[in-house]
């Protein structure tokens, strides 16, 4: 068991930092944003403590849906100890005093960024991004007055122009992270900064998934077996990223690796994003062996 | 052989405590108190409070401090803080024309009613170095005058009483009800005056300086006259709902601008002047004078000009005028990406492999 246990809470604020009328306005949101899969819900998002783009809507979300009961897990690309995650972590442990784990199955309440865990997610379990831009059409179009209309109207034909161009102009559709999702038919929806190999585990999972972008003020959600399919076109079907080498590390052959530059002469090596996938599978083989 | 990297926690803490050292500086030399920076850079705390959206002297000093010296990052501190605050209400309207002036300028009349006050001011100053501010030598004391008890009515005022400027109002709809509270409902465009000033009262210093002197130079291009700046003390009253009527919780030092621009007139108005606004907490005229040149920029639609610049442009200056939340997402840049430059590099490996451009690639 790796989980920490609950501890004594700073009780200089109020559980999970935010006052319960934040967390009811927050609250409300999130039904609403569950009862509209892939909408976009405005929401009065407060400052924290922390800045804006580091993980503020995400946070505000957590908060929002914690319990003292709960086990928390908090990772940053993939990894539970990169200092974004520490710092997100070390927050709740002060502000709520809940329990918080490093494996992915023994946390009830897991925040990321950038990545969903690879190992499966339960119905017990809500995973909480964090997003910077919850729009996925404001590159293309960078009016918000104009891309509402354009998610009432259901009109998005502007993406899949572009989709279309990087095709013709790259042989590939050029987005790698961050690739873009229709929702229960309806919605496109920005799956957040993840890696497109990730948008395969958010269709019809069993874990209800939320959203929260603090400085852009909304909040949106996937609830339990929502239909999630990645854009794409029947001649160009939609793909994920595959190595050629297996991790380094564990072995594993279906896991998102990251590339480690290991000297100054060009050598590198691949290893799993997932860290704790990573080390249970490590520890897997060498308890086998004993 | 890779380990991978742990110890992210002790690195953090490590940081944080060099951090510490770093703002105390050299021991020997005496620490800075945030009363001494409450009382002698002035302005900074006055900034601080503005940005920060919290009228306490002491903290936004405090701030000042705990930044080393770093604005935005005090106006962050500030702003956080301020978020654990409940709001009991809203006060009364201030009434600037009843403030106690130190100084009060019009640009557009050599002498009007309550005259010309310059107060504490930069502006005739030789900037030259003086070295001996730093010798701790005695400072002369200012003359003064006695408090005058005439009336300082508004400038803009006189010219409305003839007709010759649009009236004051908060909303082109002239509706008095409650005002809107940018912190409390998301911003949804397009957007009251109301909570346009909010936000540009709270937006960055450098950003709207920036968009007000773009207008200057032919981006929206409406000449603007300073009509008057003052800065002095106004009551701040309030309405408890258990007494019905309003008590005066204190007195707060504010900066207010009020801009007279040029505007033709259209078929059915009459060539009339135009009013742009900016208001402050404490003395920040720089911050006031630009955000009425945006405030007046912004009413392109309103007044049926023609949007064609970026300080007209409603979206583009509310979506990015707050310094925190800029600072805050341009920084992130330095959290990890990682994840996503791996997929990056993934495709573009793959796309170079294809074309084959990429030889040490193709040879592997």
């Amino acid at each position: 068991m790796t989980i920490e246990p609950a501890a004594a809470r700073d009780t200089g604020y109020n559980f999970a930092y935010l006052n319960e009328q934040t967390k009811k306005m927050i609250r409300r949101a999130l039904l609403k944003a569950v009862a509209i899969p892939g909408y976009q819900v405005p929401f009065a998002s407060r400052e924290m403590p922390m800045p804006y783009g580091w993980g503020t809507g995400g946070v505000q979300v957590t908060a929002s849906v914690l319990t003292p009961e709960d086990v928390l897990k908090v990772i940053d690309q993939g990894a539970d100890d990169t200092t974004n995650a520490v710092s997100i972590r070390k927050f709740f442990k002060r502000t709520a005093g809940v329990a918080t784990t490093e494996a992915t199955a023994e946390a009830s309440v897991i925040q990321t960024r950038h990545r969903i865990p690879e190992q499966k997610l339960t119905s017990d379990q809500i995973l909480v991004y964090q997003v910077p831009i919850p729009e996925p059409l404001r590159f293309l179009e960078p009016r918000e007055t104009e891309t509402r209309k354009m998610h009432a109207f259901e009109d998005y034909g502007l993406m899949h122009v572009k989709l279309y161009e990087d095709i013709s102009q790259h042989g590939h559709i050029a987005t790698t992270y961050a690739y873009p999702v229709k929702v229960e038919g309806r919605y496109v929806m920005d799956p957040s900064p993840t890696p497109k190999f990730d948008n395969p585990k958010m269709d019809n999972c069993a874990a209800l998934q939320l959203f929260g972008a603090g400085r852009e003020k909304r909040i949106y959600a996937l609830p339990p077996f929502t239909s999630v399919v990645s854009l794409d076109f029947e001649d160009h079907p939609f793909e994920v990223q595959a190595w050629e080498h297996p991790c380094e590390l564990c072995g594993a052959r279906d896991t998102y690796l990251d590339e480690v530059i290991v000297d100054d002469e060009g050598g590198r090596m691949f290893v799993c994003s997932d860290t704790d996938y990573c080390a249970s599978r490590r520890q897997a083989v060498s308890e086998a062996a004993e | 052989m890779y380990v991978a990297v742990k110890g992210g926690e002790r690195a953090i803490d490590n940081a944080h405590r060099l951090l510490a050292e770093k703002r105390r500086g050299d021991p020997d030399v005496a620490e800075i108190s945030a009363e001494q920076i409450s009382q002698q850079l002035t302005l900074g705390v006055d900034r601080v409070m503005s940005e920060g959206s919290l009228y306490d002297r002491g903290l936004a000093a405090l701030a000042i401090k705990q930044a080393r010296g770093d604005m935005i990052e005090a106006v962050f501190l500030v702003r956080a803080s301020r978020t654990t605050l409940a709001r009991f209400g809203y006060s009364e309207p201030l009434d600037t024309g009843a403030m106690e002036i130190t100084r009060r300028i019009s640009a557009t009349f050599k002498d009007l009613p309550g005259g010309q006050v310059l107060g504490p001011t930069f502006d005739y100053t030789h900037r030259l170095l003086d070295r001996a501010l730093d010798t701790g030598a005695e400072v002369e004391p200012a003359a003064t005058a006695p408090v005058s008890d005439d009336a300082t009515p508004h400038v803009l005022g006189l010219l409305d009483k003839q007709g010759l400027i649009e009236p004051a109002s908060c909303r082109p709809d002239e509706d008095q009800s409650e005002p809107g509270d940018m912190t409390r409902d998301p911003l949804t465009f397009p957007v009251d005056r109301d909570v346009r000033l909010q936000m540009l009262a709270r937006g960055d210093e450098g950003f709207l300086l920036a968009l007000g002197y773009s207008t200057q130079r032919g981006y929206a291009r409406n000449h603007p006259f300073a009509g008057e700046i003052r800065v002095g003390m106004v009551e701040v009253s309030f309405v408890p709902e258990e007494l019905g009527f309003a008590v005066c919780l204190g007195e707060i030092e504010i900066t207010e601008c009020e801009m007279v621009n040029q505007f033709t007139g259209s078929k059915s108005t009459p060539p009339q002047f135009t009013r742009g606004y900016g208001i402050s907490f404490g003395h920040c005229e720089r911050k006031a004078m630009s955000m009425a040149q945006v405030d007046r920029a912004l009413r392109a639609d309103e007044l049926g000009e023609d949007r064609t610049a970026p300080a007209q442009d409603e979206e583009f200056v509310l979506s990015h005028c707050d310094n925190v939340q800029a600072t805050g997402f341009v920084e992130h840049l330095k959290l990890p990406h990682y994840v996503d430059f791996q997929s990056e590099l993934e495709l573009v490996r793959r796309m170079r492999r294809e074309q084959g451009a990429d030889r040490q690639e193709a040879a592997e």
